[in-house]
């Protein structure tokens, strides 16, 4: 694509840009700051990746990925806010997500050890990652308020706080996994994934860029598991003290 | 008052507090074993909060419990919970089946409660086998709380610990609570701790009366104390309800 193709595609910011006035959305200046912000990054990015790309150094891939974990985990802690540690949590569970996902890529030799997979790979696991964390976090408090009665009845009457807070527990983490299950169900009728897509206009053969992407997809799959579990696993047992009571706010 | 009973529950100089706000203050006193007592006091006067320091759902910020004369940090919670049992305010049930509910406390546990057994918690509760497989969404507000006091005794707790669970009910319901509460005292010994609004209710069930006011115990002693206080603020607080 030339830069000129480029500089058109600039219609489709322009498009909202005319909405937003004409309906008075008042999103004009959240929309430069977007388009902006993703010219300045991606570009960004594409420079970084070139030189990551040729240095062919673990470094330079370590302090990728690290990176990425650590903006991941700070965009994705402020829905947990009431949770005690969340920060933590969510590392560990990018950090265990990513060793596990590369573990068995790598491992197995379905992907080389290079830059170009790891680092795109990573992208893709940490990404979806934080969206599932955010989705669990945001359920789980959610669930936590609008059922304190059930998780105090379970209590007084000589529960566990695993017991206490058990549906609570699942019904996250089945929310927070029900929208990588359902749109796996329709890739291909309704949509085709962006990555693929890119292969394909690429001048990747076909069949090859699906047989990537059925591993992504597969790979999102076992994510979208560990992450929501693992979270949730974590974040319960700091709602309660050592004599089984709900932490109070002011404890 | 207490002289003559063993305290079932005693509190000694209880301090609590929720954020900025001085719930409870300094409060001791005793509950007698056996023996049926209601906590009366307008609301905010920290009465619900004593019961749940009682049932360890929470803990006191300064001072100690002791129950039968234990501190109550030396009992395992889950224990606790189960020998000194709460039928919360709101009656609040699992989803699904009155067995269910009545199952709940025996699930935790990893057992199974007999159909028996739970139609014989049924018949101490007023209700007949037939509640068994009813839905709790299609119970009345009288069925919800005898259900949940139903699955209370479940534990077969020493003490109960009752959270103004006739306030939303009619007159025939409370009535029949009032008798199931005198039944189960009698009949099983049970402590039972019984917060109310209804003057009169605490002058017929209760042997003993504590009144809390702004997270103080007033006056306590036996229930016709509220028959003609000597304390100033009880004799008003009385006036203001029985008008």
């Amino acid at each position: 694509m030339s830069y000129f193709s480029l500089a058109l595609t600039l219609i489709f910011v322009l498009i909202p840009l005319l909405l937003s006035k004409t309906f008075q959305l008042g999103l004009e200046r959240d929309t430069i700051i977007a388009t902006v912000r993703s010219i300045i990054q991606l570009l960004l990015i594409g420079y970084v990746l070139q030189f990551v790309f040729d240095s062919e150094s673990y470094l330079f891939i370590f302090l990728m990925v690290a990176i990425m974990i650590g903006a991941a985990t700070q965009n994705a802690r402020k829905k947990g806010a009431a949770i005690k540690g969340i920060t933590w949590k969510i590392a560990i569970t990018l950090i265990f997500i990513e060793i596990l996902t590369q573990g068995i890529l790598i491992g197995f030799g379905i992907t080389p050890p290079t830059a170009q997979y790891i680092i795109s790979i990573s992208g893709m696991v940490i990404g979806n990652s934080m969206v599932l964390s955010i989705l669990f976090l945001n359920r789980f408090t959610a669930e936590m308020e609008n059922h304190q009665d059930q998780t105090e009845l379970i209590l007084s009457l000589g529960g566990t706080p695993k017991q206490a807070i058990h549906s609570q527990l699942i019904a996250a983490i089945k929310a927070s996994m029900i929208p990588t299950i359902e749109s796996q169900k329709t890739v291909g009728l309704v949509q085709l994934p962006g990555m693929m897509s890119g292969q394909i206009i690429a001048g990747a053969d076909p069949i090859q860029a699906v047989q990537f992407q059925l591993l992504i997809l597969f790979l999102l799959l076992t994510n979208a598991a560990v992450t929501s579990i693992m979270l949730g696993f974590l974040s319960y047992p700091t709602l309660f003290n050592d004599r089984m009571q709900l932490v109070r706010k002011s404890e | 008052m207490q002289k003559t009973y063993n305290p079932a529950i005693h509190f000694q100089q209880v301090d609590f507090h929720a954020g900025n706000t001085h719930i409870l203050k300094r409060v001791t006193g005793s509950f007698p074993q056996g023996r049926i007592t209601t906590l009366v006091g307008p609301s905010g006067a920290g009465k619900t909060t004593l019961l749940k320091l009682c049932n360890g759902l929470i803990s006191p910020d300064a001072g100690e419990i002791f129950i039968k004369n234990k501190p109550i940090g030396s009992y395992d919670p889950v224990e606790l919970r189960r020998q000194v049992g709460i039928a919360l305010q709101s009656a609040p049930m699992v989803g699904g089946t009155v067995m269910e509910n009545l199952h709940l406390p025996f699930q935790l546990q990893g057992k199974k409660l007999e159909e028996k057994e739970a139609a014989s918690l049924l018949d101490d509760v007023g209700l007949n086998q037939g509640f068994l497989g009813r839905n709790v969404k299609d119970l009345s507000g009288g069925q919800r709380q005898k259900v949940s006091i139903a699955r209370t005794l479940v534990n077969h707790p020493e003490i109960l610990l009752l959270d103004e669970i006739t306030s939303s009910l009619d007159r025939t319901s409370t009535k029949e609570i009032e008798e199931l509460i005198v039944k189960i005292n009698t009949k099983y010994g049970t402590t039972i701790i019984w917060i109310t609004h209804n003057l009169q209710q605490a002058l017929k069930v209760a042997d003993y009366t504590w009144v809390m006011m702004e997270g103080e115990v007033i006056e306590t002693g036996e229930s016709d104390l509220l028959k003609d206080p000597v304390n100033e603020k009880v004799r008003k607080f009385v006036k203001g309800e029985e008008a």
